[in-house]
C-alpha cells in the first residue's frame, strides 16, 4: 500500500467514516458491503467504484482495512474531483476536498455538492436551516455537507464566519471530534470520530426512508438534528459524551453567527435557522439561552434548582401545544428521568417547544446541543454524569433498534438501567436480609450464651435501685404485684409453691425475680403468696422459708472453687446484710442474688432440688460459698431459673434495679462456678461490669441471663454466696471499687426489703394464727351448741 | 423475545397492549384477559411484604401449548403481563424478570411525566421503542 499522508481533517473524516463501515466493530477491517454502499454513495460509476476498490488493495486483501479504506476514500475523492484514479495522486494531489457521499439522489444532493464546495454557505443554509428534522433526507446530506465543512472550517477555522462556526456547531460530534481529534494524536483517538462518523452516516440511512423534501433548504438544520440525534444516539462511548460538551462550547461560539430574537416565534426561527445553519438546528443561541434562562427564573429562583413537573407542565401548556407533543418534549428533556427539569433541561424543553411551534418537528432523540451538559466529556466538568451516560445509552437505544432492532442494543441502553434495577432488586433484597437481621439480633443473646450470661448479670444489677424501688411500690401495692412481669406470672405459681414469707424482697430485682421464682420452689411451705415473699425465701431471707424452703439460692455455684466465690466475700457481704435484715436469717444476707435467670429447663431441675436449697441457703447463711456447690441448689434454681427465663425477659423491662441486676449478676457469678472458675470470672466480670453499670439496661440482660441461666440458674441458687462472689468480684479489677460498691449498696437494700417483707410475714403469719384459734373456738362454741339445736 | 406485551392498569383496563402483527391481535388481547385472573389470585395470595422485588415478579401465569403468559405486578398494582412463544427457545426466568425489569423503568419514565396522566393509554414514544426492542422480531 503507498503511504498515504492525510490531513487532519481528512484523517478524521475518515476514521469517523470508517467507523461507519465498521459494523462489526473491529475497528479493522470495515465490512465490504457498507464499504461498498458508501463507495455507491460516492455517486461515482460503478467501474470507478470497482477501480478504487482495487487501488486500494481490497481486492487483494478481500477485506477493507483502515488503510485500505482510508485509500479508497481518498480515491474518491480523486475521482469526484474529476482526476484521474491514481495511485500516485493519493500524496500528491493537494488540497483535496474530502470525499462526498450522498445517500440520496435530489437536488439537495447537488446543492450539497454545491455546499461542500461552498464552504462560506452559511448564507444559503441560513434561509434553509430551520429544517425541520421531519425531513431526512435533506438531513443526510447536509449533514453530509455538514460534516465535510465543518471539517475543513474547523481544521482551517475560521476562513469562514458563518461556516466556520457552523461546522462546530451543527455536527456538534464532528467538531468536537475533529477537535479532540486535534488536540489528540492525530488518528489517535479514531474511535471516537468513528462514532461520530458512524452516527452521521446512521441518519442518512435512516434517512433515506424519508421523503426527501426538495426544499432547497436541506439547511443544515435537517441534517444537524438528526446528525445530533445520531450522534447522540451512536454514542454510547465516550465520544459521543465529548460531543455534547464540545458541543455547548461551539454553540456558544456560534452565537455570533445568528441573532436570533426570542421574542417572536418566527424569529426564533429563523435564529434557529441561521444559527444552525451548519451545526445544528437545535442549537441554542445565546440570546435564546438568556431568554429560557429568565422564563426559568420566573418559575425557579434558583437556577440550580429543579422546575417542578407540575409547574413545569403549567408553563408549558401555555404554549398551546397538544399534550401529546408537550408530553414527548418532556421525554427528551427530562434527561435524567427525575420527573423535574434542570436548567438545562428546561432550556431544550422550551427550546424544542419553540421549534415545535416553528414547525418543525420533534427529533426521535434529544439533539445534542440540547443535551443538559451532565457528563464530564472532556474539558468540562461534569455534572450528574449517571443521567447522562444513561441518557446517552438509551437515545442509541432508540436509534440502534430502528437498525437493528435487538436485545443487543437494549441491552446496551439498559446496562445502567439494568444496573439500576439490580440495585432495586439487590436493595429489595438487603430490605429482606434487614429483616433477617433484626430477626438475628433476637437471637443475639442465645447465641452468646457465655457473654450474654455476663451481660444479663450485670444488667440486672444496675437496675436495681429502680428496680427495687419498683418492687417496693409493688410490693406496697400488691404483694402479688410483681415488678417483674415474670414474676407476675409465676406469682400463681409461686405461691403455689408456697412463697416464703420472708421473700418480698425485692420484686424489682430481677435477681429477686429469680428469687422469688427459685422462693416459690423452694419455699413452698410457705403461705406467703406474694411473689416477693417468694423471692424472700428464695432468697433465704423469710426464717421460715429460709430453713425450709431453702430456696433454692443460686445455684450452687462452686463458689469455694470461684475465686469470686471466695467465702471471704461471702461473709463480707453477709456481714452488712445480716445486719440489715438479720430476721431473715444469715440467709437473708444473701440478697437474692440469684437472678431471675430462671431458664425453664432449669425450672424443672431446681424444683426437686428445692429442698435441698433450702438446706443449702441454710448453709447459706452461714457460708455463702457452701451454697453455690450445692447441686440441690441446681434442682431449685432451675426451677427458678425457669421463672426467671420468663421473668427476665420482664424484668429485662423492669429491672431497673440494680440490685436485681446485681442478683441476677449473682447468680450468673454463680453459675459460672458451679460450671467452671473461668465462667466464675466471667461472671465476676459480669458482676463488675453489672456493677459498674448504671440502672440501664436491664432489658438485655435479663434476657441474656436466661440463655445462660441454664448454668446460671444453679448459680442463681446460691444468690446470696453468689453474691458476695459478686460483690468480691467487683474487687476484680474490671470495675472494682464502683461495682463493688454498686453490689453492696444493692445487697443492703435487698436486705433491707428482706427485712422488712419477713416483719410482715412474721405478723401475717401471727394473725393467721389468732384467726385459726378464732376459728376453732368458735367451732368449739358450735358444738357445744349443737345439741341445743337438736332439741 | 415476547410476542405480546400488556400493560394494564389498577383498575384492570389495558393501558398498552402491542402484539407482534403477524398473529392476530385479538387472541393475544383474550389471553391477557384472561391471565388477569390469574394475577390477582397470585396477588391475593401474597399477603404481607408487597414491596417485594420478587412477589413484584408473579412468573409464569399459566402455559398453553402455544404460548406462556408471564406476569408481574407494581406496587401501584399495575400489571404487566408479557406472551411468550412457546416454540423459542425457553427463556430462562432471568431473562423474563429482565424484561420485566425494563418495563417497570420504562413506565416509571412515562409517569414521571407530568403531562401524562395516570389513567390514559400509553402514547410515549421511548415506552413503544422500549417495548419494539423486546418484541420479538418479526422479520
Amino acid at each position: 500500500m503507498e503511504s498515504l499522508t492525510l490531513s487532519d481533517v481528512e484523517q478524521k473524516y475518515y476514521s469517523d467514516l470508517f467507523v461507519y463501515c465498521d459494523t462489526d466493530n473491529t475497528k479493522k477491517v470495515a465490512s465490504s458491503g457498507k464499504v461498498l454502499d458508501l463507495f455507491r454513495a460516492a455517486q461515482l460509476p460503478n467501474e470507478v467504484v470497482l477501480q478504487i476498490t482495487e487501488l486500494c488493495g481490497a481486492t487483494r486483501l478481500g477485506h477493507f482495512g483502515r488503510s485500505q479504506f482510508y485509500i479508497a476514500l481518498k480515491l474518491i475523492a480523486i475521482a469526484q474531483s474529476g482526476l484521474p484514479l491514481r495511485v500516485e495522486s493519493l500524496n500528491s494531489v493537494k488540497d483535496l476536498p474530502l470525499p462526498r457521499f450522498v445517500v440520496s439522489k435530489s437536488e439537495q444532493e447537488a446543492r450539497h455538492a454545491n455546499v461542500y464546495s461552498d464552504t462560506e454557505n452559511q448564507g444559503p443554509y441560513v434561509g434553509v436551516i430551520p429544517r425541520p428534522p421531519g425531513r431526512v433526507q435533506p438531513k443526510k446530506v447536509s449533514a453530509h455537507e455538514v460534516i465535510q465543512p465543518c471539517m475543513p472550517t474547523s481544521e482551517s477555522q475560521p476562513d469562514t464566519t458563518s461556516p466556520v462556526v457552523s461546522p462546530h456547531q451543527s455536527p456538534p460530534t464532528s467538531p468536537h471530534t475533529w477537535r479532540k481529534h486535534k488536540r489528540q494524536a492525530s488518528g489517535g483517538n479514531v474511535d471516537r470520530q468513528p462514532a461520530v462518523a458512524g452516527a452521521v452516516w446512521t441518519p442518512f440511512r435512516e434517512a433515506q426512508s424519508g421523503a426527501v423534501t426538495g426544499d432547497g433548504m436541506w439547511s443544515a438544520h435537517s441534517p444537524p438534528p438528526p446528525v445530533q440525534e445520531s450522534w447522540v444516539s451512536f454514542t454510547d462511548t465516550p465520544p459521543s459524551s465529548t460531543l455534547p460538551t464540545v458541543h455547548p462550547s461551539s454553540a456558544q461560539q456560534q452565537e455570533s453567527t445568528t441573532v436570533r430574537t426570542l421574542a417572536s416565534a418566527a424569529t426564533t426561527n429563523e435564529i434557529q435557522r441561521q444559527s444552525s445553519a451548519y451545526d445544528d438546528p437545535w442549537k441554542i443561541t445565546d440570546e435564546q439561552r438568556q431568554y429560557y434562562i429568565n422564563q426559568f427564573k420566573t418559575i425557579q429562583p434558583d437556577l440550580t434548582g429543579l422546575i417542578a413537573g407540575s409547574a413545569a407542565k403549567e408553563f408549558f401548556t401555555k404554549s398551546k401545544l397538544p399534550i401529546l407533543e408537550l408530553s414527548h418534549i418532556w421525554e427528551l428533556s427530562d434527561f435524567d428521568k427525575d420527573g423535574a427539569l434542570t436548567l438545562d433541561e428546561f432550556c431544550a424543553a422550551f427550546h424544542l417547544v419553540v421549534a415545535r411551534k416553528n414547525g418543525y418537528d420533534l427529533p426521535e432523540k434529544l439533539p445534542e446541543s440540547l443535551m443538559p451538559k451532565l457528563i464530564d466529556l472532556d474539558d468540562s466538568s461534569g455534572g450528574p454524569e449517571p443521567a447522562p451516560e444513561v441518557g446517552y445509552s438509551t437515545s442509541p437505544v432508540e436509534v440502534t433498534p430502528n437498525k437493528s432492532p435487538s436485545m443487543p442494543s437494549l441491552n446496551q441502553t439498559w446496562p445502567e438501567l439494568n444496573q439500576s434495577n439490580e440495585q432495586w432488586e439487590t436493595f429489595s433484597e438487603r430490605s429482606s436480609s434487614s429483616q433477617t437481621l433484626t430477626q438475628f439480633d433476637s437471637n443475639i443473646a442465645p447465641a452468646d450464651p457465655d457473654t450474654a450470661i455476663v451481660h444479663p448479670v450485670p444488667i440486672r444489677m444496675t437496675p436495681s435501685k429502680i428496680h427495687m424501688q419498683e418492687m417496693e411500690l409493688k410490693r406496697t401495692a400488691s404483694d402479688h404485684t410483681h415488678p417483674t412481669s415474670p414474676l407476675m406470672a409465676k406469682p400463681p405459681d409461686l405461691s403455689e409453691e408456697g412463697k416464703l414469707a420472708t421473700s418480698i424482697k425485692f420484686p424489682t430485682n430481677t435477681v429477686g425475680d429469680g428469687y422469688s421464682s427459685s422462693d416459690s420452689f423452694t419455699s413452698d411451705q410457705e403461705p406467703i403468696t406474694s411473689v416477693v415473699t417468694r423471692q424472700r425465701s428464695h432468697s433465704g431471707t423469710s426464717p421460715e422459708g429460709l430453713k425450709a424452703v431453702a430456696p433454692p439460692p443460686p445455684p450452687p455455684r462452686p463458689h469455694p472453687s470461684h475465686s469470686r466465690s471466695s467465702s471471704l466475700d461471702m461473709s463480707r457481704n453477709f456481714a452488712p446484710v445480716p445486719a440489715a435484715g438479720q430476721q431473715q436469717a444469715g440467709v437473708v444476707t444473701y440478697p437474692p442474688a440469684v437472678p431471675p435467670r430462671p431458664l425453664p429447663t432449669q425450672m424443672s431441675g431446681p424444683h426437686s432440688h428445692r429442698p435441698a436449697d433450702g438446706e443449702g441457703l441454710a448453709s447459706h447463711s452461714s457460708t455463702s460459698p457452701q451454697q453455690i456447690p450445692e447441686q440441690p441448689n441446681f434442682a431449685d434454681f432451675s426451677q427458678f431459673q425457669a421463672f426467671a427465663v420468663e421473668h427476665p425477659a420482664d424484668d429485662g423491662e423492669k429491672l431497673s434495679d440494680g440490685g436485681q441486676t446485681e442478683k441476677c449478676v449473682d447468680n450468673a457469678a454463680a453459675m459460672r462456678t458451679v460450671k467452671n472458675e473461668a465462667q466464675a470470672d466471667e461472671r465476676a466480670a459480669n458482676v463488675n461490669s453489672a456493677k459498674g453499670s448504671t440502672p440501664l439496661a436491664p432489658p438485655p440482660k435479663p434476657v441474656r441471663r436466661r440463655l445462660k441461666s441454664e448454668d446460671e440458674l444453679k448459680a442463681e441458687v446460691d444468690d446470696i454466696p453468689q453474691k458476695s462472689v459478686l460483690a468480691t468480684q467487683p474487687s476484680i479489677p474490671r470495675s472494682v471499687g464502683k461495682d463493688k460498691k454498686a453490689i453492696q449498696a444493692s445487697i443492703r437494700r435487698n436486705k433491707e426489703t428482706n427485712t422488712v417483707l419477713a416483719r410482715l410475714n412474721s405478723e401475717l403469719q401471727q394473725q393467721l394464727k389468732d384467726l385459726l384459734e378464732e376459728r376453732i373456738s368458735l367451732e368449739v362454741q358450735l358444738e357445744q351448741l349443737r345439741p341445743f339445736s337438736h332439741l | 423475545m415476547a410476542v405480546c406485551i400488556a400493560v394494564i392498569a389498577k383498575e384492570n383496563y389495558p393501558l398498552y397492549i402491542r402484539s407482534v402483527p403477524s398473529q392476530s391481535e385479538l387472541k393475544f388481547h383474550y389471553t391477557v384477559h384472561t391471565s388477569l385472573d390469574v394475577v390477582e389470585e397470585k396477588i391475593s395470595a401474597v399477603g404481607k411484604a408487597m414491596a417485594d422485588q420478587r412477589e413484584l415478579y408473579l412468573g409464569l401465569l399459566y402455559p398453553t401449548e402455544d404460548y406462556k403468559v408471564y406476569g408481574y405486578v407494581t406496587n401501584s398494582k399495575v400489571k404487566f403481563v408479557i406472551v411468550v412463544d412457546s416454540s423459542n427457545t425457553s427463556l430462562r426466568d432471568n431473562e423474563i424478570r429482565s424484561m420485566f425489569r425494563k418495563l417497570h423503568n420504562s413506565f416509571t419514565d412515562v409517569m414521571c411525566n407530568p403531562f401524562y396522566n395516570p389513567g390514559d393509554p400509553i402514547q410515549s414514544k421511548a415506552f413503544d421503542s422500549m417495548v419494539s426492542g423486546m418484541m420479538v422480531q418479526a422479520c
